[in-house]
């Protein structure tokens, strides 16, 4: 039986513009245009012909970028907007985690609080008054319930209207990202009573940006996208596909930002002719131990300034950054591979040379460095154009954007040519680990402990 | 008929209209010394002010409202009490859909819920003022005649009216913030235009003026306080009625202007 169902729902938005919205009741009266000032001036379609059905007892997952009508459709569910056009049933009494404590009143007590929040949820006060120990153990605030809701901190706030939110008993169950702001220890309570509801065969509606928990929970999932489902079915799927079009998007927001510092460089050498003045650097090498991890931001802005410096005997020409099958990306997955290519042009024969990568964090942090001395590769000619090519077959890097330096010079440190942060990459996961980079591991465990795999 | 389901509609949150009133009557004098104290205190301070200043200082010229200033005080008190519901109804439902934006973006629940609360949270306060005014009426002399009983006919009337000019005020002001500062000028305007420092009877040599302060309905609702409880006569059936009627077509007015806005509240607000 389909607890919720949507057949072909559409949630327009009246837009008025800022013309209209600054406009005040006197320039109103004085024009005559006092109802047609109240007229939206655009419409906007947050949501657009969904149609989608729950069955009792089914977890649904709604994953999209932000304003993509998952938190419309949430509020569609719960009747606090209206579709525009189509159709909207819901069995059951329903219950949205989507504000918690909304409507709580800072000068009166938690007691009270608890029951005014409670009737605005649909309890009838015998109810309430039977939950109430529950209600305030949940939360646990059993010494402060007594006190003026306004002396207490945002956790126990939160946690309070979770606690009776959840405590409605509702049959269908809408969470709206309320988990991203719990403390360390509340949210696990929250994930094991929202698990007791999975068991007991309650319908829930899930919006979350937390696509490992969306992928783990949910039986069927949909991935909306300006206010459409893009797909649904195989949570697993979905979010891959999801995944999968966020990069393509990174890669194009990237590729954009790159061609604007590209022409904002090229502005910038036009007003000052000649190269950027080398700075004084003590030829460091590729591989030289990092400068010590800068704390302050400031510092963290500097190690991440692009530079670039030598006379350029040998010059880098270009740098490409490929990924294992050889096309040209900005976005990569950890353990793909991440292919460097240097183009590289001599204007002299040279017999002293050393190619060298860096690749650092965000924190101006230096992840790896290595080159192709340290490597103990003898170099003995170079001359004309080249490609140099260094292939990491894993990339062992956490999530987040990484800023890569590339040089050739001689074995003492002379530059030829050094770009520092010049290039930069994104490595995007799923996985929420943290450091520096991921060190390869496995985790195994003896058969008394128990443990589901992640879900692959 | 759509009217009648938002009705049907409200009258199910009729727990939560009850429970919100009692939330306002609590928060309202909560960390004051006096409390409730002060639904008595707020009008009585407003009618010494206007006992001094009318009363000894100004001196009413109506016989009618019988000797010396404690009568006029009297008389003063039985047409301030309801104005404070009006005006701060009024005051209260200017204000209301923004300062429970949080409610109407996130709980699902009819917004007309709010200004009947403001509207009634605000009677609520005028009954708790009235046990004082019919003791001031028994003490000095004017004792309560069987035309008292009539008074919550007028209320009715008064209620009708309020929450219609509410429901008006609450939905305009969230697209036109100016009416709260409009509103506290029209508000002195308006209760200087309501015989309630005056009389009706101070006005018999000029017509005009009392055509004109007989287009304004609350002239007629205070008149229905001063009545019953202060003349101790037969309210006046057919200003009264008409002025029902009046109520009646705001109310209809203003309903509808909050139904049709109703929608952009969310965004609004």
């Amino acid at each position: 039986m389909a607890v919720i169902e949507l057949d072909h729902v559409s949630r327009i938005y009246q837009k008025y513009s800022a013309k209209h919205r600054f406009q005040t009741f006197k320039s109103a009266i004085v024009k005559g245009d006092f109802f047609k000032s109240l007229k939206p001036d655009e419409l906007v379609a947050a949501v657009n012909d969904v149609s989608f059905s729950v069955e009792k007892g089914q977890t649904f997952g709604l994953i999209g970028e932000n304003g993509s009508g998952k938190s419309t459709i949430l509020k569609l569910v719960a009747g606090i907007a209206k579709p525009s056009s189509g159709r909207i049933s819901v069995q059951g009494k329903v219950s949205a985690l989507i504000e918690l404590g909304a409507g709580f009143h800072p000068e009166i007590s938690g007691r009270e609080n608890v029951y005014i929040n409670g009737i605005m949820l649909g309890l009838s006060k015998k109810e309430i008054t039977r939950k109430f120990d529950e209600i305030v153990r949940f939360a646990e605030l059993e010494e402060f319930i007594e006190a003026p809701v306004k002396t207490y901190s945002s956790g126990m706030y939160m946690r309070l209207g979770f606690s009776i939110a959840i405590n409605v008993n509702p049959e269908v169950l809408l969470i709206d990202e309320v988990l991203a702001v719990g403390d360390a220890a509340f949210v696990p309570k929250c994930l094991d009573k929202i698990d007791d509801f999975r068991r007991r065969k309650k319908t829930i509606l899930f919006v979350s940006h937390d696509l490992s928990t969306v992928a783990k929970i949910c039986n069927t999932v949909a991935w909306m996208k300006d206010g459409r489902i893009r797909m649904i079915g195989d949570p697993k799927r979905v979010v891959d596909a999801y995944m999968q079009d966020v990069t393509e998007e990174q890669e194009a927001d990237f590729q954009d930002r790159k061609d604007e510092a590209t022409a904002a460089a090229a502005l910038e050498s036009e007003s000052t002719p000649a190269s950027r003045p080398a700075e004084t650097t003590p030829a460091a090498a590729t591989a030289a131990p990092a400068e010590p991890a800068p704390a302050e931001a400031a510092v963290a802005d500097d190690a991440r300034r692009e530079q670039r410096w030598g006379k350029r005997e040998v010059e880098i020409r270009h740098v490409i950054l490929r990924n294992g099958k050889g096309e040209e990306k900005h976005v990569f997955h950890p353990g793909e591979s991440l292919v460097i290519e240097l183009d590289i042009a001599a204007k002299e024969p040279v017999k002293d040379f050393v190619f060298g990568i860096a690749v650092s964090n965000s924190m101006g942090i230096r992840c790896y460095g290595t080159n192709t001395y340290i490597e103990e590769y003898e170099p003995v000619a170079l001359s004309g154009e080249g490609k140099v090519v260094c292939r990491i077959e894993e990339l062992p890097l956490i999530n987040g954007t990484y800023y890569l330096d590339a040089a050739v010079h001689k074995r003492d440190g002379y530059p030829y040519d050094y770009h520092r942060n010049m290039y930069s990459f994104l490595v995007s996961s799923m996985i929420r680990d943290e450091g520096v980079a991921r060190l390869p591991h496995t985790w195994e465990f003896s058969p008394e402990i128990k443990v589901a795999p992640p879900a692959k | 008929m759509k009217i009648a389901s938002n009705f049907r509609e409200v009258y199910k949150h009729r727990l939560l209209i009850r429970t919100l009133v009692g939330r306002e009557l609590k928060a309202r004098y909560r960390g004051t010394v006096l409390g409730f104290f002060w639904s008595f205190f707020n009008p009585l301070l407003l009618m010494v002010v206007y006992t001094v200043v009318f009363g000894f200082i100004l001196k009413p010229r109506d016989p009618s409202l019988g000797s010396g200033p404690w009568m006029y005080a009297l008389y003063l008190f039985c047409g301030l009490l309801p104005w404070t519901w009006f005006s701060s109804s009024s005051n209260d439902s200017a204000n209301v859909l923004m300062v429970n934006g949080n409610l109407i973006k996130k709980i699902m629940f009819p917004a007309e819920v709010l200004p009947i609360v403001a509207v009634t949270s605000n009677f609520i306060n005028f009954l708790f003022g009235l046990p004082i005014l019919l003791i001031f009426l028994a003490v000095l002399g004017k004792p309560l005649t069987v035309y008292a009983l009539l008074v919550p006919v007028v209320m009715l009337v008064q209620y009708v009216f309020t929450l219609g000019f509410a429901l008006l005020l609450s939905a305009l002001t969230v697209h036109f913030r100016d009416i709260k500062d409009i509103l506290s000028n029209l508000l002195t305007f308006w209760f200087f235009a309501t015989p309630i420092v005056y009389s009706l009877g101070m006005l018999k040599d000029s017509s005009t003026l009392r055509g004109i302060l007989n287009l304004n309905p609350m002239t007629h609702i205070i008149s229905g306080y001063h009545d019953c409880l202060f003349f101790g006569q037969m309210i006046h059936w057919k200003r009264l009625g008409i002025t029902f009627v009046v109520s009646l077509v705001l109310f209809v007015i203003g309903y509808a202007v909050f139904d049709r806005l109703r929608d952009s509240f969310p965004e609004e607000v």
